[in-house]
């Protein structure tokens, strides 16, 4: 320290004893006051002239005067750009503060609530929480009603449950993330979507095809992923109601408080409970299950800009009870027997996750981040007579480093994860139990040439104990070759293992013999399903009218090499077995968003889906699912008055072509159906009053034509009978329901 | 003593650094500019991470001294049509600078203040 003052005397006398039309300063680094380090290399300059000058390594300058300069300007990488007033010629000390990088991420002006982007490698799309509000209705699994990409499924007659597809492939073979952490996968594969409170996701990111390698080697048609509302950004308190005239009643509360500038935690909260029985097809069972869920989140987030950390820390507890079945079924006095037929299912699932990032506060380009997540799902269920149990206990962890090759035209993502599954499975007592586990390592390189042209490549090389060691390559392009253009192109690998009970809980509530085709694989005896996706796709933006608007044209395949097929063509039975032959996925979407004006917004499209799989019993169809869907929704908002009193309106319209239905011929006549479905369309709306900053409330008609399949369980009088199936549904089982709700938030 | 020290100093400041932060003023107007200085100033080799300010007009870099300098850069920068503080931009090089880049243009200027 001595010395050091010694050599700022020295370093000093020059400048007074030479220069009197100069000033002096020496520039510092707020993080570090206490060691007076100077910051070398930061510029000075005189505000709108060309006199600048660099500041030596003990964070010392020297730049030239003239009476007509009043403002300094002092700047560093990294560091807010400061201007200082100038009054004499006196030496100046000055402290740079830190960019705090986190927080340029806050919003800025009106989003629009999509966003398909022209500059990503990937072909996302992101939903905000904007777009989520026109579906008010009250999960994850419902977030997609007004988004053409997913479909939503209508699973079974039942649980309720509805199963998300993509690329007409439902969810097991999407990888479906929370916070870039696997997150419905396993056990969880069927409800796992509805264990997600809607209020508790702040955005959605959709990505067609491959993916990135970074989160493992599931996904096969895509990946989705839902980013949760975040104790720094969300409101302090947020209060959301929910009723409808079919029973259902959900409460949403969120608190956030601050505990430090450094730390912020919030706690949230949320109950649903459908309590009155509905029977309106009179087939005498229940139109939907009767629900009650309390599910609670607490989630703790820090964020330190200065030295560069970031942290999410989530422990959530979630406890949902389900009861099925006869409209006269009492769980205490009927379950076991053979009079009533019913179910109930009971989960309960525990998640924590912790995430913990660095950003070199140098280099501002190069970061490591660790992720660690725990998670036990444990399932009770009967249906009728059958039962099923499963725990499910796993552990995920990923390490990864960011930084770049040369600039930041190259950059890289490398990194090591390791998983560990515990499977502790009962089929009607019969135990399926196993361990998984998974080490690898992952290498992801993407190039931008910052104009039109740019790739991610990735590579992931894992070694798992069931399914071996293998390697996953992917590929994304983007190329852009004139205005608003941009076409993409994307291949690559996925494999899993199939969870064939968790994924196909429905074939519980029907009278079907499961029958396992084992071939000696390490799987239910089966093999790992493995699929090969390729993708291009065409986004254009125009003008029309001088109104804004884009047109986007998809085309994936996703080709099997090995694929669990599972065989619904036996009314008396389900099969699983490896496929022979082929299998593959065909799907094309072409879709039109455009801005009428700036209130008035209409996004149509169009799906079609060849999808064919080699059965046993021959070349067929996947059934229960159309090959064309059409696709429209019209939003309009009113002028705000005050800045934020407005009427929103919403009008979302599906039409869902003929669907083949899986073979019943060898059932008794009345127990037969027809080979197709036929086509139907479906219409919602809802109505949203913006009060102020803090109150809205909102009313809407889910199905408003009314709309229901007609007997959508077989042998409904005969539950116990050998014909009962309740697995064939192509469309809504409740008809019109009107809901309404409210919400209240403070700042 | 005296000159013993400035020369030691002077010995090590020369020594170049890999990650070395520069800030250099580059003339523009909006974030159109933005993506051309910064794609001119990563096309310089050496420099490994360029972004510039709309507002304070600063180019701030990241830049192996080793591989390049300032000079360089500037230099780069100038050629696609931009005034830095050291080198000035060529005529025919400004003149196929973008409508909304006519940095020297007065109303260009003013109709970005919003900005």
């Amino acid at each position: 320290m001595k010395k050091n003052s010694i050599i700022t005397i020295f370093l000093l006398l020059p400048l007074f004893l030479f220069s009197q039309e100069t000033l002096t300063g020496m520039i510092m680094d707020k993080n570090n006051p206490k060691d007076n380090l100077g910051v070398f290399g930061a510029n000075v300059y005189w505000l709108n002239s060309s006199t600048g000058a660099t500041t030596n390594e003990k964070g010392w300058f020297t730049i030239p005067y003239k009476k007509s300069y009043k403002k300094l300007v002092v700047s560093y990488v990294g560091y807010k750009t400061d201007t200082l007033i100038i009054n004499n010629l006196e030496p100046i000390h000055h402290f740079i503060t830190p960019e705090n990088e986190l927080e340029e991420v806050t919003i800025k002006s009106k989003k629009k609530a999509t966003q398909r982007s022209f500059v990503q490698t990937q072909n996302v799309f992101t939903v905000n929480s904007a777009e989520l509000l026109k579906a008010a209705c009250c999960n994850l699994a419902e977030s997609f009603e007004t988004n053409p990409s997913i479909d939503v499924n209508f699973s079974d007659a039942l649980t309720g449950t509805r199963q998300i597809q993509m690329l007409g492939l439902k969810s097991p073979y999407l990888l479906i993330t929370q916070e870039n952490l696997p997150s419905i996968r396993g056990a969880a594969q069927v409800f796992g979507l509805t264990f997600t409170p809607g209020t508790w996701v702040e955005s959605i990111q959709i990505t067609k095809g491959a993916g990135s390698v970074i989160n493992g080697y599931e996904s096969i048609s895509g990946q989705i992923n839902a980013e949760l509302v975040k104790p720094f950004t969300d409101k302090r308190f947020f209060l959301n109601t929910y009723g409808s005239l079919g029973g259902r009643l959900e409460l949403n509360t969120h608190f956030n408080h601050k505990i430090s500038e450094k730390w912020q935690t919030g706690l949230y909260i949320h109950g649903n409970y459908r309590g009155e029985k509905f029977d309106r097809n009179k087939d005498n069972f229940l139109d939907n299950p009767l629900t009650n869920q309390v599910n609670v989140m607490s989630r703790w987030q820090y964020l330190d800009t200065e030295k560069g950390w970031v942290s999410f820390i989530n422990v959530r507890y979630m406890n949902d009870a389900k009861q099925t079945g006869e409209i006269n079924f009492n769980p205490s006095l009927d379950k076991g027997g053979s009079d009533i037929w019913g179910g109930e299912i009971d989960t309960k699932r525990f998640d924590s996750s912790v995430k913990l990032g660095y950003v070199f506060p140098e280099l501002p380009f190069q970061s490591f981040g660790f992720q660690f997540a725990y998670s036990n799902h444990e399932q009770d269920s009967y249906f009728g007579l059958k039962t099923y149990d499963i725990k499910h206990e796993s552990i995920y962890s990923n390490l990864l480093f960011n930084s770049i090759i040369g600039d930041t035209r190259s950059k890289f993502t490398t990194g090591i994860n390791f998983t560990y599954d515990i499977y502790d499975e009962f089929v009607n007592s019969i135990n399926f139990s196993r361990n998984e586990n998974s080490f690898g390592g992952f290498f992801e390189y993407a190039y931008d040439n910052l104009d039109n042209f740019s790739f991610t490549t990735g590579l992931r090389v894992d070694t798992h104990n069931l399914l071996g060691t293998f390697i996953t390559p992917r590929v994304h392009l983007r190329y852009a070759p004139w205005e608003k253009a941009v076409f993409r192109g994307s291949v690559g690998q996925g494999r899993k293992s199939a969870n064939v009970f968790a994924e196909n809980q429905q074939l519980f509530a029907s009278a079907r013999q499961i029958d396992i085709q084992s071939s000696g694989g390490k799987i239910y005896g089966l093999d790992p399903e493995v699929a090969w996706n390729y993708g291009i796709s065409y986004l254009q933006g125009f003008n029309l009218f001088d109104k804004k608007g884009d047109i986007t044209f998809d085309f994936y395949r996703t080709h099997f090499q090995n694929q669990v097929v599972v065989d619904w063509e036996n009314p008396q039975r389900i099969s699983f077995y490896n496929l022979e032959g082929e299998s593959y996925a065909n799907s094309f979407q072409t879709e039109v968003n455009y801005f009428i004006n700036e209130y008035l917004n209409v996004r149509l499209a169009y799906k079609f889906y060849d999808i064919e799989t080699d059965y046993t019993s021959g070349k067929l169809s996947k059934p229960l699912t159309p090959n064309h869907r059409f696709f429209a929704n019209i939003s309009y908002e009113t002028k705000p008055v005050e800045l934020i009193k407005q009427w929103k309106f919403d009008l979302t319209y599906n039409f869902i072509g003929d669907q083949r239905l899986p073979d019943t011929s060898s059932n008794p006549i009345e127990y037969q159906l027809e080979e197709y479905s036929n086509s139907y369309s479906l219409l919602n709306a809802q109505v949203t009053k913006v009060f102020s900053k803090k109150f809205e409330m909102y009313f809407g008609v889910e199905n408003l034509t009314n709309f229901t399949q007609k007997n959508p369980i077989l042998a409904s009088d005969t539950p116990f009978g050998a014909n009962f199936d309740s697995t064939i549904i192509y469309g809504p089982i409740f008809g019109r329901m009107f809901y309404s709700g409210l919400r209240f938030k403070i700042d | 003593m005296f000159c013993l020290l400035l020369v030691g100093l002077s010995a090590e400041a020369q020594k170049k650094k890999k990650n070395f932060k520069v800030a250099i003023e580059v003339d523009g107007v909006c974030m159109m500019c933005k993506k051309r200085i910064e794609k001119a100033a990563l096309n310089s080799k050496g420099v490994k991470f360029a972004t510039w300010d709309v507002k304070t007009h600063l180019l701030s870099l990241i830049i192996d001294e080793n591989k390049t300098d300032t000079k360089t850069i500037q230099k780069n920068v100038a050629a696609v049509g931009h005034d830095t503080k050291g080198i000035k931009a060529k005529d025919h090089a400004y003149n196929s600078n973008p409508a909304c880049c006519k940095y020297r243009d007065k109303k260009v200027v003013d109709a970005h203040d919003d900005l």
